[in-house]
This record gives structure tokens, sequence and C-alpha cells, in this order.
């Protein structure tokens, strides 16, 4: 099981309140360029541990920042 | 020289507006939203904090419902084009900007109606006119917080309480108040708030913005442009989702990361300190221009009813004569004339001349509003000889 999970955002704007609140909240991230086989979007992702991507998704829904796609990814 | 034209675009700028935006341009530069690359999510994370900082100071619990614009002009068109629809009618007033009742009134080629409510001679408005004015094709009341000319304060908070109650939107032109009065979209019920960042707030010409309420459904939002956000690059049309739906094309990083600085100098002194800085100054201005015989001030003539905005004439000279001699004579930098609100002066019955406006802004000093009222004397003295 990779250890890594993206989440993609429809657009940068929501991947900078993500960052935002899962920092407030104690949960560790940091932003990649999106995965080319992933999405075709341009821009930027957050990258979260695998084993916290359930609280993290959890957290921006409560929040109600919309999220498109969860995927894990080999580590880098 | 006297700088007393703050209710145009402020001067000087916040503490620290300059040094942000000659940072942005040396330092990161990137376009945000864009491209994955450092600079790039630098210059992101800068647009994302001034959103957050726009939503806190206007107490939206959304900051992703932000949209910034290229001033309140922008931002007003945005929302009376982007949410009326043929067979809707606007309420609004009669001391409205351009910015406001020329939209409305070109709107009325794609069947939107508006009725202007008359305010009082001191450009106050009683919201049972307002009530009064709504018909069953009514959808929104759009109204100024403050007139520019007068510097009167309308009531929003219980405009949008009605407008709430009779399930209109409430748009509100924060032009003139937003960072001298306190504003909170969800207390004061408002669906729709434009701002400019270059006056009050103390930030650079080229921003400004639309604040979203919740009751405002953005499938139901036309934008009036369409481009590129960065998101959804392989479709064609524009992403349905807050804020790219109603922001494409590059942002204007460089005045926002001013604005950015502006806001927190703003959330560092306080809203009501600088309500009360320029209540003194209204206060001062008051009272020496109301002591000079030949001088009408117009407006409700009490600081606590108004912003720092102070609209008169003198008695026999044009005011435009009077801003070139305030000018050339006397270093005091005003505006003249039916500043962009014709409506406003038929209210008052100054159209067509206008009048003369001071207005001092949070940097300005007593020394200089004294120094100000002492040359409309001096001009006064002269206009009553000639």
């Amino acid at each position: 099981m990779s250890e890594q999970s993206v989440i993609l955002f429809p657009t940068s704007a929501h991947v900078m309140r993500a960052e935002k609140l899962l920092k407030e909240a104690g949960l560790s991230s940091r932003l990649i360029p999106v995965p080319r086989h992933l999405s075709s979007d341009c821009g930027i992702c957050l990258v979260v541990p695998t084993c916290e991507s359930a609280g993290a998704c959890a957290l921006l829904e409560e929040k109600r920042v919309d999220y498109d796609t969860v995927a894990e990814i080999p580590a880098q | 020289m006297i700088y007393l034209d703050n209710a145009a675009t402020s001067w000087p700028k916040a503490p620290g507006v300059a040094e942000a935006i000659t940072r942005f341009l040396t330092d990161v530069g990137a376009n945000p939203g864009r491209s994955g690359h450092r600079l790039s999510i630098e210059a992101a994370r800068m647009v994302s904090t001034v959103r957050e900082l726009t939503a806190g100071l206007f107490g939206s619990p959304d900051p992703l419902r932000v949209v910034f614009t290229l001033n309140v002009t922008h931002a007003i068109n945005v929302a009376l084009q982007g949410v009326l629809r043929p067979g809707d009618h606007v309420v609004t007033s009669s001391v409205e900007h351009n910015s406001m009742i020329r939209p409305l009134n070109a709107l009325r080629e794609a069947g939107i109606s508006f009725t202007a409510v008359a305010c009082a001679s001191d450009g106050s408005l009683d919201p049972a006119d307002i009530e009064a004015s709504i018909t069953p094709a009514t959808a929104m009341i759009a109204l100024t917080h403050a007139s520019n000319v007068l510097g009167t304060l309308l009531p929003a908070e219980r405009i949008g309480a009605l407008a709430r109650e009779r399930g209109l939107l409430f748009l509100l032109d924060a032009a003139s108040t937003a960072g001298c009065v306190p504003i909170d979209i969800v207390a004061d019920n408002i669906d729709l708030l434009a701002f400019t960042g270059h006056k009050a707030l103390l930030g650079p010409t080229g921003t400004g913005g639309l604040v979203i309420g919740e009751r405002v459904n953005p499938a139901r939002i036309r934008p009036v442009f369409q481009g590129g956000t960065g998101s959804r690059s392989a479709t064609e049309s524009q992403p349905p989702f807050l804020p790219d739906l109603l922001e494409c094309g590059t942002l204007n990083t460089t005045g926002l990361a001013g604005l950015g600085a502006a806001f927190a100098w703003i959330n560092a002194t306080g809203i009501h300190h600088i309500q009360n800085t320029c209540r003194t100054h209204t206060r001062l201005l008051l009272e020496r221009l109301q002591a000079i015989p030949g001088v009408s001030v117009y407006g409700p003539r009490d600081a606590s009813l108004q912003t720092a905005t102070v609209s008169f004439n003198i008695q026999g000279m044009s005011p435009s004569r009077a801003g070139q001699l305030l000018d050339e004579r006397f270093g005091i930098l005003c505006r003249v004339g039916l500043h962009c609100a014709p409506r406003a002066h038929t209210t008052i019955g100054t159209f067509p001349h206008g009048t003369i406006r001071f207005s001092p802004g949070v940097f300005s000093a007593q020394d200089e509003i004294a120094i100000a009222a002492d040359a409309v004397e001096c001009l006064n003295r002269e206009a009553r000889c000639e």
C-alpha cells in the first residue's frame, strides 16, 4: 500500500483554502503539481499521508471545501 | 499640499502597501493557479491569504465566495448582470452612483426594470419607502451603503432585514464604507457585497470584489466574462464553481499583494478606531464649514450619520472655480462637480453644477482640516466682495 495520497480540487483557490484548514487542524500536507495521469488540469494538488486522507477529507467536507478525487500515489 | 479627496481614492495608502507591491513584483511575480512551480504556488498563496482576509473583514464564513474584480463598478455589473433575469424588478435609491444606475438603465433593454426611491434632501432613506416600492416582480434591493456625494449612511441593516423578510436579494455597494464602517454580511443580511480596494480599504487601484452570500446559488449566476481560469482546462465552457465562475483571466496579483497589506493594517488598527478618527475629522469639518455665512453644507451634517464626506457650496462661486482656486492658491486637493452621481444632486437641488466635496481620510490631520476651512472662509469672503 502506498504511503501517500493526493487530493485533487476543482481549482487552486480550493487547494489553498484546504491547505490552510488542514494546517490549522494539525494535519500535514504539501503542494505538488497535479500528476498528469490523474488529471489534465493545470495547477496544483495536495499530498497527504494516506493514513490521514480520510480525516483530511472529512474536515474538508465539514468546511464545505469541494474536492474532486483522492488517489494513492507512489511514495516520493 | 492637503489631500481631501479620499472619497475618490484614498491617499496615502496604508503603511506596507507599496512595500508589499514591490516585494511581489520583485520576488514572486508569477501567475497564480496556472502552473505548479514554487513561484506560482507562492502567488496563489498570497491571493488565498487576501481572500481569507476579505472574508474575515466582511464576516463571510466562506472565503471561496469572495470573487476579486478590478473595482466596485466591475463587481456591481457582475452581480446585476449575473443574477437578474428578464421580468425582474429592482428597488434602488435616488443617491446612487452611476456605477449602479448605468448598469440598471442598460438592463432595461433586457426587460429588467427598476425603481429609484427618492431620498430626503439630506440623502437619508426611509426603509418604509423601499418597502412601498416592492412589487410582485421585485427580485432585488440594490443600494449604496453611503452616498458618495453627501456621505449619508443608508440603513443597510434595516434594508437587509426587510429584504430577507420579503425573500429578496440584497446587493450593497460598499464603495464608500468598506474599511471605515463595520460590515457583516451575515448579521446585515447582505447577499451580494460589492467593494473596492482603493478607497477606505487603503489599497491600490485595480482591486475590489464581490462577496457572495450563502443564499445566492452559483448555479443561478450567469458570468459576464468567460475565459481561462487554470481549472477544468479540458472543457471549453466556464467552470460552474466559485470563485472561478466569475474570476477569469489573470488576476491583478500586484494590486492584491498591496490590498493584503492594507487589510493587515486595517485589522491591526481596527475598523472602529478608523471610524472614530474619520468621525472626529468630519465633526470638525462640519463645525467649521457651517459657521461660515454664505456656505451651504449638504447632507445629514452629523458625523454619526455619515462618512467623512462633506459636500458644500460657496454662494456666488461655482464649484469648479472653487476647486481650481483651492488647488492653485491653497494646495487643497478635493473634488468638485457631480461626482458621477447626477441623481444625488437632483435629490439635493445642486444639479447640474454640483458641489465642492471635501473627504478627509484616516491619515488626515486636524490642522489640515482647519487650514482647509480657513481657505473656504477666504474664498467665501472674496465671493461676497465680488
